[in-house]
């Protein structure tokens, strides 16, 4: 069962699997548990899972979340994986799901997830980060929390600095 | 100029905090190195060749004399006691100790001065004109809106980590480009429409390094209110779809060019209609409330002193030569914006030893309002000073080395560190700058071939801005040695222009004498006042090929 890190830097348990893409030729295959699949295999095949509330997806960072248009809140949990930090294509993703595609539920980073990239997720709009396993998850909280405040508006706040001064 | 409040206080404060912690991580082995990376280089530390360097942030080139004498007393004591400006308007340290840096950037702090963003693939130090607010045929001082980017670039969540490093500029002189907006990433040009609404001309794409552009306009006129929510759509456009699979093909230039200026355009104005009107969207109350840290300074009602200038330039033949190359026209009269020139033959073009940092600052608070700018060509301008002081203040700077009268002219180099210190180098720099120096020494012949932009290389990388040069140098090696190539018909100006390489590279120790064949060639050709580029354009790069290769 992954730890789980929320946006307060509290660490909880769950047990959502990442069902990787499968390979040429071979088929999905939906485990019993609750599981994230590979976003454009969820919309081929939507009506398969609706009887289910414990699917949802997850996007790599050049895929585009538009194609989640509309039924993103049909959805309790999406993933967004960071395949390097350095990759900064999911802090774009996160906030196009949130600003224009209005997603509510829950926002899950994933892959290299690091602790110094926590607090730009948070105000991309991620709300649980799975923190890559050799990293220390005591040291989340922190690395949350050095800034209180930013210059600028994102998904946190709609607010940039130059209007609170005023 | 921008004073803090207690939010950039505590931001700032909060930041140095952080870096301290990830120093402390990355030096506990908690950090690889490739993580620990991106963490230094966004707060400026960088190595290179023989140690770290520590490129420290001169927003839009602005320093105020505490500010100088806090970067002296850093370099003191924590460096070997001097400073070098960059062609990119900030200051470099050449030899901090890792973990020293934090202490550093607290020190900076104190003083209102960061290294945020100084490297890395990140929003940079937004740059501009070094004559902002005091030349006469200005759309309106750019400075304000120049603070206005740093504060929505400075942290933003989303481009941390941008496919490689993003560099803006703005300028907002009618006729002149002193920041060379055409070959950043994004450029700005300052105008006003036809219902004398300010806004800004667009350019984005352009670029120096292994494939030089020019940037094509794709906005003609964006109203200054929408400054932020359209950058924030460039951005994102790059963010999402620049290239991450190729170091020397991810700047932004490459993604234009590759779905056209039209289709990127295309791309930008959707992602803007989205957001246009968020409350990102400057406001009057907002864009007023940074214009209020630009106000004109104290200016006094200086007396008429024509007369006594033209009798001490009458007099003082090195005066007059001073004044007519280093010193420019004002806004106020009375006033005059002087440049002190950091090219003295002899020493590395932009380098300040903690004395000099000194110095100036007790020029700046004699002679200026106690303010600096830091120029692009390296050099330091007071942008206010009393046009009865000009005598003195040039009798002052004169032994201290800040009055050689070369400013614009061939010697006035733009030059990178180059081998000496850039672990990136082909070849050196430095040498070839002062071996160029000295074949061109008389002052008088100097000053009749004019104002020539030369601009040297170390490596592809551009750091000495060598393409845009009137006579550019970029460093090669050839099976392990240092050769040079020219290129010629660069500009950085209204006009930009990437240079034509002349043809195969040269030996060091032939500079000298190449680019004297070069000049030869120009003044066998040129018409009465007719400039190098002017003439260049007009005859060719043959002749020159012809006499250089001969
Ligand atoms: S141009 Fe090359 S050699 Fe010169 S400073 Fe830049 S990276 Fe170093």
């Amino acid at each position: 069962m992954p730890d789980v890190i929320t946006s307060d830097g509290s660490v909880r348990q769950d047990d959502w699997v990442i069902v990787p893409t499968p390979a040429e030729g071979e088929s999905l295959v939906v485990p019993p548990e609750p599981a994230l699949i590979p976003a454009g295999l969820w919309l081929a095949g939507k009506e398969h899972y609706e009887g289910r509330d414990d699917i949802g997806v997850w996007l790599d960072s050049h895929e585009e979340p538009e194609m989640l248009a509309g039924v993103v809140n049909e959805l309790p949990v999406i993933a967004v994986n960071f395949p390097k930090f350095s990759d900064g294509r999911g802090y774009s993703i996160a906030r196009l799901l949130r600003e224009r595609l209005n997603y509510r539920n829950e926002l899950r980073a994933v892959g290299d997830v690091l602790l110094d990239q926590l607090q730009f997720m948070k105000r991309c709009g991620f709300d649980t980060y799975v923190l890559r396993a050799d990293k220390d998850i005591n040291k989340a909280a922190r690395c949350l929390n050095f800034f209180t405040q930013g210059y600028q508006a994102a998904t946190d706040t709609d607010i940039p600095l130059f209007r609170r001064r005023a | 100029m921008y004073v803090y409040d207690e939010h950039d206080r505590q931001i700032a404060a909060e930041r140095v905090a952080q870096f301290r912690d990830q120093t402390e991580r990355a030096l506990a082995g908690e950090l690889r190195e490739d993580e620990f990376l991106p963490l230094r280089l966004q707060n400026g530390l960088y190595v290179q060749r023989l140690a770290p360097m520590l490129r420290i942030a001169v927003p839009y080139g602005m320093l105020r004399s505490a500010q100088l004498r806090r970067l002296a007393r850093i370099t003191r004591d924590y460096d070997k006691g001097y400073a070098h400006f960059t062609t990119r308007q900030n200051v470099q340290l050449n030899w901090p100790a890792i973990e020293d840096v934090p202490d550093i950037l607290a020190e900076l702090a104190e003083v209102e001065m960061h290294a945020n963003q100084t490297s890395g693939n990140c929003i940079r130090n937004t740059t501009t004109d070094q004559f902002s607010g005091v030349q006469a045929d200005e759309i309106t001082d750019p400075r304000p809106y120049c603070e206005i980017i740093r504060q929505w670039s400075t942290f933003h969540p989303e481009f941390a980590f941008l496919p490689r490093k993003f560099k803006v500029a703005v300028n907002a002189s009618e006729h002149t480009d002193r920041a060379a907006i055409q070959v950043h990433d994004i450029g700005l040009q300052m105008v006003r429409n036809e219902q004398g609404e300010l806004g800004f001309r667009v350019h984005v794409g352009g670029g120096l390094g292994r494939t030089p552009m020019v940037g094509p306009v794709i906005r003609e006129f964006l109203p200054e209110h929408d400054l932020l929510t359209y950058l924030e759509a460039v951005l994102r456009v790059y963010n999402r779809y620049g290239r991450r699979d190729n170091k020397f093909k991810a700047r932004i230039k490459i993604l234009v060019k590759a779905l056209t200026p039209e289709g990127f355009a295309a791309k930008v104005e959707d992602e803007w209609s989205h957001i246009k009107d968020s409350p990102t969207r400057l406001t009057d109350e907002a864009i007023n409330r940074f214009k209020g840290y630009f106000t004109e300074p104290d200016y006094q009602q200086v007396p008429d002193v024509t007369e006594t200038l033209a009798t001490q330039r009458f007099e003082n033949r090195e005066f007059d030569q001073w004044i007519a190359h280093n010193v420019d026209a004002h806004k106020k009269p009375g006033y005059a914006i002087v440049t002190l020139t950091m090219k003295k033959t002899g020493t590395p073009p932009g380098d300040v030893s903690d004395r000099q940092l000194e110095q100036i600052a007790d020029l700046a608070d004699q002679y200026s309002f106690g303010e600096v700018r830091v120029t692009h060509q390296q050099n330091v301008v007071l942008a206010d000073v009393r046009k009865d002081q000009l005598f003195e203040l040039w009798q002052s700077i004169t032994p201290m080395g800040f009055a050689t009268a070369n400013l614009n002219t061939l010697t006035d180099v733009i030059c990178c560190p180059g081998g000496d210190y850039c672990a990136l180098a082909n070849a050196k720099s430095i040498p070839v700058a002062e071996a160029i120096q000295r074949q061109f020494d008389d002052m008088d012949y100097l000053y009749d071939i004019g104002n020539i932009d030369l601009n040297i290389s170390g490596c592809m990388n551009a750091c000495g801005h060598h393409h845009v040069g009137n006579i550019g140098v970029l460093g090669v090696d050839k099976k392990g040695e240092e050769f040079y190539q020219i290129s010629l018909g660069g500009s950085s100006h209204h006009d930009a222009a990437i240079g034509k390489i002349l043809g195969p590279s040269f030996a060091r120790d032939d500079m000298p004498e190449v680019i004297q064949k070069i000049i030869n060639v120009y003044v066998d050709h040129r018409t009465e006042e007719e400039p190098f580029l002017d003439t260049y354009r007009r005859i060719g790069i043959e002749p020159f090929k012809e006499r250089v290769y001969a």
